[in-house]
């Protein structure tokens, strides 16, 4: 087995130094009633050329890349990946060595967490960001847990159009928690109906997703204004956070939290996951926050350098008391998103995101012109609702037969959206690509 | 502001990001603008953010030097107890980002998804057959997410039973994660004390379950590295009074093919694919914990579940009695794929022999060092062992000392300060991928700081001194919390 150096002479020579006979003396503590009747029923083991090709094989299964094509987002968005990120984030130094506990040998792992916590703060226009949760739903869920911590409050508002696994995740998270959850209703434009806060009271925090699940861009200072007169924080969340390249931040707009998902800051699709859940909040609520802390200090000749700190919050020092179960995070894909943030840099990623919202207007105009109706016209990023004219999912399952994914089917997560689609268009997507796609919804109409 | 070029040796000196770059530098290459600027209501449109602007040439020295701070598995032997620090094949990785994987949308028609669905399909029946249990999800993205889904189907079990318990038993040799994981679930952690031999007592259990209880979480083999060797009568005592018990995996890298989880009367058991199946850390994530269960728990587990249908691979949320979702998706896939990847690169007699070989290396070294190190519990260990700083106390030297000096000798230090039920406790878990010289380095490194100790103690208490940086002052950083830059 070539990953295990043992040869039998030392494993002699290991058992003779400790004055044992046999390797079975080592495991006498285990009762003979917990032990299997068989071995595991397991294939393999199998040569590194037959396992390579049972995987290329599995790979190769997929509706992946041409000529396959998607227009999906609702939670990850395929965007362009340099090639030299995934070139460094290979790097060993980074990839095997554990959470960065023991600062003096881990002060790569913590300047680039520190980098990223600077970077994604600056993003998102916020005071202090962690160094990552899992993934944005569960970013999401802990968003509002603090809330609950801060306030006091026995309820949290929820927005419909956040997405809908977000919401089943909050569900799970808050439930034990004893928070009471609302859910508000969208308005005829897509966007969230505010009007049921008013009625609301004991309220410890409101939930946004802008752009929200239908693309829609949410008026997050209006709900700001809103929070602030019930005392309530502003949470805002979202799943596509190049949005922020070109839209106003939420941390401008008043958010106490924003957080989401990472994923588009170059980190592949991956099937959903890994993932990263970005965790943004002001310097206030720092102690309340949830996860690990990258700080700068010195060492003991006044050279700068960066450790885990707050570590008071945390599970293994305050453990029931302590802000959150979070060890083991996303720290290796919030390394990849400030790699993704500098390689860009601000005008940069101006650009793309600019980019991203123009193919998605140039689809939306061009699908409008053949007869499909856009029924949200709040402002929209890389996403909007599209119904197909007649009934849409023949239109749809004709693209699907053509290898086309024209979108989100909606109607699984609001029956009344039958027919709708969540269309998606990234930088990825070329002038061609967009005529083409819509010259054969055009042909199925 | 100028910073006078440095470097210690090969190691660089480097400035923070955004210390670096001059503004019209730019790394990536934008794809060409082929439709026109879309208008867009101005009082949308934010500043533009404040990035820093570098070349791709800045970028690859940036984090190569970075990286050359850090210190891997690959870089050298990595024993952190409780974390199972072993190789990670390369081959995993090239695996996880196949094209098929790596630029798979999660929202595909599953007729696309086919490959990576009968991948993890296969790999909760492959864990299926390592543990005894019955029934696996995938979808916990780290250790103590999985206990949180324990937890909750703990709850949701004993609520649809018309109960309401409160309590949950934990001993003071499970993992740190335990009680904060119990009580974000609304459960009351209540200890329990292991014996003089390090482990837990049938009577200690007993003196403490009771119908308001919802259970044990057990941590086996636990934290001072012994097999609960009465967990079957423990077992019986919790399912006696109506209680469950969850098994932290953590440490199942000592029994694969030699312990049947379920026999020995667990529940629900969360495993860390990060640890035992070899995937990397990433220097704190992400890793994987999927949750296995007996058939009894198996109507709670998180939707979505992966099923399988005449032939075709599906994902179904028909489970009313489900705990819920707990991921955005479907869980880390690109952990999972390197996990799958090597069970079958080792099959059942490969995982067997990672077992015994992690439990020989473990024994070893604590025979060896046991003379230099105050032990304990001095009794066969499985795959890690603790030490004490009882020995070196006399001269003022702590654990965190003799840890900060390892690095000077190449070595990462083990665990410090856990579990808690030893005082000064150093925690060593070389795992089964350290060959024997490997091992007799560390343990001559072990003992000349065990011989400093006595005659220069100075030197320990100022390590580390062949790094880049000295020792860093913890305490600065959290009184004055310097966050970002």
């Amino acid at each position: 087995m070539r990953y295990l150096p043992h040869t039998d002479e030392e494993i002699a020579a290991m058992l003779e130094s400790m004055g044992a006979e046999r390797l079975e003396d080592l495991f006498a503590a285990i009762p003979e009633a917990c032990r299997p009747d068989d071995p595991p029923d397991i294939p393999g083991p199998l040569t590194e050329w037959d396992l390579r090709a049972h995987m290329d094989q599995a790979s190769g299964r997929m509706g992946v890349g041409a000529p396959y094509g998607a227009y999906l987002g609702g939670g990850r968005y395929d965007h362009y990946i340099p090639a030299f990120i995934p070139a460094l984030l290979s790097r060993s130094e980074f990839t095997t060595a554990y959470t960065p506990y023991q600062a003096e040998i881990s002060q790569g792992t913590l300047q680039g967490i520190y980098e990223f916590q600077t970077l994604i703060s600056r993003f998102l226009g916020m005071e202090v960001a962690n160094a990552s949760l899992y993934d944005g739903a569960s970013a999401l869920a802990e968003g509002l847990l603090m809330a609950h911590r801060i306030t006091r409050g026995k309820r949290v508002a929820l927005s419909g159009v956040i997405h809908p696994h977000y919401r089943q995740v909050v569900r799970s998270y808050l439930r034990p928690a004893g928070v009471e959850m609302t859910e508000l209703p969208w308005q005829a434009d897509g966007r969230t109906d505010l009007d049921g806060l008013n009625q609301m009271d004991d309220l410890a925090g409101v939930a946004i997703q802008s752009p929200n699940f239908f693309g829609c861009i949410e008026d997050l200072k209006l709900i700001s204004a809103i929070c602030s007169e019930k005392e309530a924080l502003l949470v805002t969340c979202f799943t596509e956070p190049l949005a922020y390249g070109l839209f106003t931040s939420p941390g401008s707009q008043g958010a106490h939290v924003a957080c989401g998902e990472g994923q588009s800051l170059g980190i592949p699709m991956g099937y959903g996951g890994p993932g990263l859940g970005l965790f943004t909040t002001r310097r206030g609520y720092v102690r309340q926050m949830p996860g690990r802390l990258v700080g700068k200090t010195s060492d003991t000749q006044g050279k700068q350098g960066f450790v885990l700190t707050l570590a008071t919050r945390e599970q293994h020092i305050r453990r029931e008391k302590a802000t959150s179960n979070i060890c083991t995070n996303s720290s290796l894909c919030a390394l990849n998103a400030a790699m993704y943030m500098a390689a860009l840099g601000g005008p940069g990623i101006r650009e793309l995101a600019q980019l991203n919202h123009d193919k998605a207007a140039y689809l939306k105009a061009g699908l409008r012109e053949i007869g499909c109706s856009i029924p949200f016209d709040a402002p929209t990023f890389n996403e909007f609702v599209v119904a197909f004219p007649g009934a849409g999912e023949e239109v749809y399952g004709r693209l699907l037969e053509k290898r086309v994914v024209a979108g989100l089917p909606l109607a699984p997560y609001a029956p009344d959206l039958k027919g709708h689609y969540l269309m998606c268009v990234t930088e990825t997507k070329s002038k061609s690509d967009i005529d083409q796609l819509i010259a054969q919804v055009g042909e199925t109409v | 502001m100028t910073q006078k070029p440095s470097a210690f040796g090969m190691i660089q000196e480097e400035r923070l990001l955004w210390e670096k770059g001059k503004a019209g530098r730019c790394a990536f290459s934008m794809p060409q603008r082929d439709v026109e600027r879309a208008e867009m209501d101005s009082a949308l449109m934010g500043d533009i953010p404040d990035l820093p602007e570098l070349s791709e040439v800045d970028l690859v020295r940036h984090y190569t030097r970075l990286s050359q701070w850090n210190f891997g598995v690959d870089t050298g032997m990595y024993p952190l107890g409780s974390c199972t620090m072993k190789y990670n094949p390369k081959l995993h990785d090239r695996c996880a980002g196949l094209p098929g994987f790596a630029g798979a949308h999660p929202l595909l028609p599953v007729q696309w998804a086919q490959g990576v669905l009968q991948l993890m399909f296969r790999l909760e029946r492959l864990l299926v057959a390592i543990t005894g249990m019955d029934a696996v999800s995938l979808q916990p993205a780290a250790g103590a997410q999985g206990e949180l889904v324990g937890m909750l189907m703990m709850q949701a079990y004993h609520r649809d039973r018309g109960e309401n318990r409160t309590a949950i038993l934990v001993p003071d040799t499970a993992h740190g994660t335990n009680p904060a994981s119990a009580t974000l679930c609304g459960f009351k952690p209540v200890g329990v004390k292991s014996n003089a031999a390090g482990i837990l007592t049938p009577q200690a259990v007993a003196g403490v379950m009771d119908e308001q209880t919802a259970g044990i979480m057990v941590t086996n083999p636990n934290t001072l590295g012994f097999f609960e060797e009465h967990i079957q009568e423990i077992c019986h005592i919790v399912h006696q009074k109506g209680g469950l018990v969850y098994c932290d995996g953590a440490n199942l890298n000592a029994v694969m093919g030699v312990v049947d989880m379920a026999k020995s009367g667990v529940d629900v058991l969360h495993l860390n694919l990060h640890k035992t199946f070899s995937s990397p850390h990433g220097g704190g994530g992400p890793g994987a914990g999927p949750v296995c269960v007996k058939q009894t728990l198996e109507p709670f587990l998180p939707i979505p579940r992966i099923i399988k249908e005449k032939g075709q691979y599906d994902l179904s949320e028909k489970y009313p009695r489900s705990v819920g979702r707990i991921h955005a998706f479907y869980g880390n896939v690109g952990v999972m794929i390197r996990a799958y990847a090597y069970i079958l690169s080792m099959g059942a007699q490969g995982l067997n022999r990672a077992s015994r070989m992690a439990v020989l290396n473990a024994n070893y070294i604590k025979e060896q060092l046991k003379a230099y190190f105050h032990l304990p519990y001095d009794r066969p260990c499985m795959h890690e062992c603790v030490f004490s700083d009882q020995y070196q106390r006399p001269r003022k030297v702590t654990t965190l000392d003799m840890a900060k000096r390892l690095m000077d000798y190449g070595f990462h230090p083990p665990t410090v300060y856990f579990p808690l039920v030893v005082n000064g406790a150093i925690m060593v878990e070389p795992t089964e991928t350290e060959s024997k010289e490997e091992l007799d380095h560390f343990i001559a490194a072990c003992q000349a700081i065990a011989k400093e100790a006595e005659t220069d103690p100075d030197l320990l208490l100022k390590a580390p001194h062949q790094l880049k940086l000295r020792r860093l002052d913890e305490t600065l950083a959290a009184r004055k919390p310097c966050l970002t830059g």
